[in-house]
């Protein structure tokens, strides 16, 4: 049995929501440079310069790289040895979340109740999902993720006789249907399998895989580059301003489902992706 | 036109200065932008439909459809960048038919607003999303100006030098986003 103290949970979080809405991460910034190679579009490719400037400006003068902050979204793996002490988990990480966005000049987006849309000023609570491991470690995985693109996502229910062909042409809807308005270059995070619930959360962690890189499964992966290419066929572009940059990448995980089910859940994200870890 | 291929903006804008404008024009916006989102035009729309008065008067200004992070000391405003304009859809004709000339943000219209865009002369500017940091040195002063208790989402009378933004829809039907899919998508 290992312990860790909340307090370290909250410095840990607190650092990252910080990080995560100051320096976009390197893969992001890579994914910038591939695009400026490859679009065609003087509006996109003067997008994509404008970005990557954001995100130097945004590192170099703490300024958020995006006004949206976003959601806290916390994935968290914990050993099944770790016991955290001296306080709970979650208030852990909700304090860690106040504290990052009030010292971090970060923006309040969170309301306390759908219905009455008052602002809980300090952008908590974060939405939590936890998993426990193997082990006497706790990773933690945040992603602040933004509202516009968020409402882009979507979920759908196909037949097994839908298939392959049906997962992909569904992909594709979600990325047409958000089009301009979830800032693209976008990347999409799916679930395909599980159930409900299941394929919402596989499609969130998704957006953690390295973009750019493979998806370990060569079936899958093959699924993902015919859709990436398809995507930047449609025209969208850098913003919607027209171009060959929509997507910069379609991150799948997938889960074994029931005999009359094929789950599929698509999170858009834009370029504006946020996310860090810490491993504790 | 600037030499840079830049439209020059300066609110308030006239029918004339509307109509110069077209779907595509790269423009640079000084002087007053008013910020509201969703909850402000929430509060906005009861005192429109009831006739009363307004806390701002619209008549030739520009909406900019943001909700900036809070600004470090000895800075004018945080990050502040667009957020998603359908989203004020439903309160968009209202305000153009009040004498609103320009609203600015990111992503599709809807087609009654493209209609109110043409029949009261009015422009929908594009800024880029996710470029808030960038698009925070163009501000050169804030204050509030009403709806404070909404936070980031109170109305705010910003002065701007320079503003960068593209014309996305104009008041002749012209669509920056059709036209630019149009133009780059291969089957």
């Amino acid at each position: 049995m290992r312990e860790i103290h909340a307090s370290a949970v909250v410095d840990g979080v607190k650092k990252l929501c910080m990080e995560a809405n100051y320096s976009i991460e390197a893969d992001v910034l890579r994914a910038f440079d591939r695009a400026l190679v490859a679009e065609r579009s003087p509006a996109g490719k003067h997008v994509l310069q404008i970005l990557k400037d954001n995100a130097e400006l945004a590192r170099t003068k703490k300024i958020p790289y995006c006004q949206d902050t976003g959601t806290v979204i916390c994935f968290v793996e914990l050993g099944q040895d770790v016991h955290v002490t001296g306080g709970g988990l979650a208030d852990a990480i909700n304090e860690g979340v106040r504290q990052g966005y009030t010292e971090g000049y970060l923006r309040a987006s969170i309301v306390r109740s759908p219905f009455d849309r008052v602002n809980t000023g300090d952008n908590t609570p974060a939405v939590l999902h936890l998993e426990v491991v193997p082990g006497v470690a706790m990773k933690i995985q945040v992603i602040a993720k933004g509202g516009g693109c968020e409402n882009r996502s979507k979920y759908k229910m196909l037949t097994p006789a839908e298939g392959v062909d049906g997962v992909k042409e569904w992909i594709l809807e979600c990325i047409k249907t958000a089009g301009p308005d979830a800032c693209p270059p976008l990347i999409a995070g799916v679930g395909v399998g599980g159930n409900f619930e299941k394929a919402a959360l596989l499609s969130k962690k998704a957006l953690f895989r390295e973009l750019g890189t493979p998806n370990p499964d060569p079936f899958v992966d093959a699924i993902e580059k015919d859709v990436l290419d398809r995507a930047n066929r449609l025209g969208i572009g850098p913003q919607g301003y027209g171009g060959d940059t929509t997507a910069f990448g379609i991150h799948i995980l997938t889960y074994p489902c029931h005999i009359t089910s094929l789950p599929v859940a698509v999170t858009i994200e834009c370029h504006a992706h946020r996310h860090k870890e810490v491993t504790l | 036109m600037a030499l840079d291929g830049f439209k020059e903006v300066r609110p308030p804008l006239s029918d004339a200065d509307v109509e110069s404008l077209k779907a595509g024009d790269r423009v640079r916006i000084t002087g007053v932008l008013y910020t509201a989102r969703d909850a402000a035009h929430g509060r906005l729309l009861p005192l429109m439909d009831a006739g009363k008065p307004l806390p701002i008067d619209v008549r030739g200004q520009i909406i900019y459809y943001t909700g900036p992070s809070p600004a470090r000391p000895g800075h004018v405003v945080g990050s502040i960048g667009p957020t998603t304009g359908g989203r004020m859809d439903k309160f968009t004709p209202k305000l153009l038919a009040l004498g609103l000339k320009g609203t600015i943000g990111k992503g599709v219209r809807s087609q009654p607003v493209k209609d109110a865009l043409r029949k009261h002369k009015g422009v929908y500017f594009g800024a880029i999303g996710g470029a808030g940091a960038v698009l925070s040195a163009f501000v050169k002063k804030l204050e509030v100006v009403a709806y404070e208790d909404l936070g980031t989402e109170a109305i705010r009378r910003l002065e701007v030098e320079g503003f960068p933004a593209i014309v996305v829809n104009d008041c002749h039907g012209g669509d920056l986003y059709q036209d630019g899919m149009k133009q780059y998508a291969r089957e």
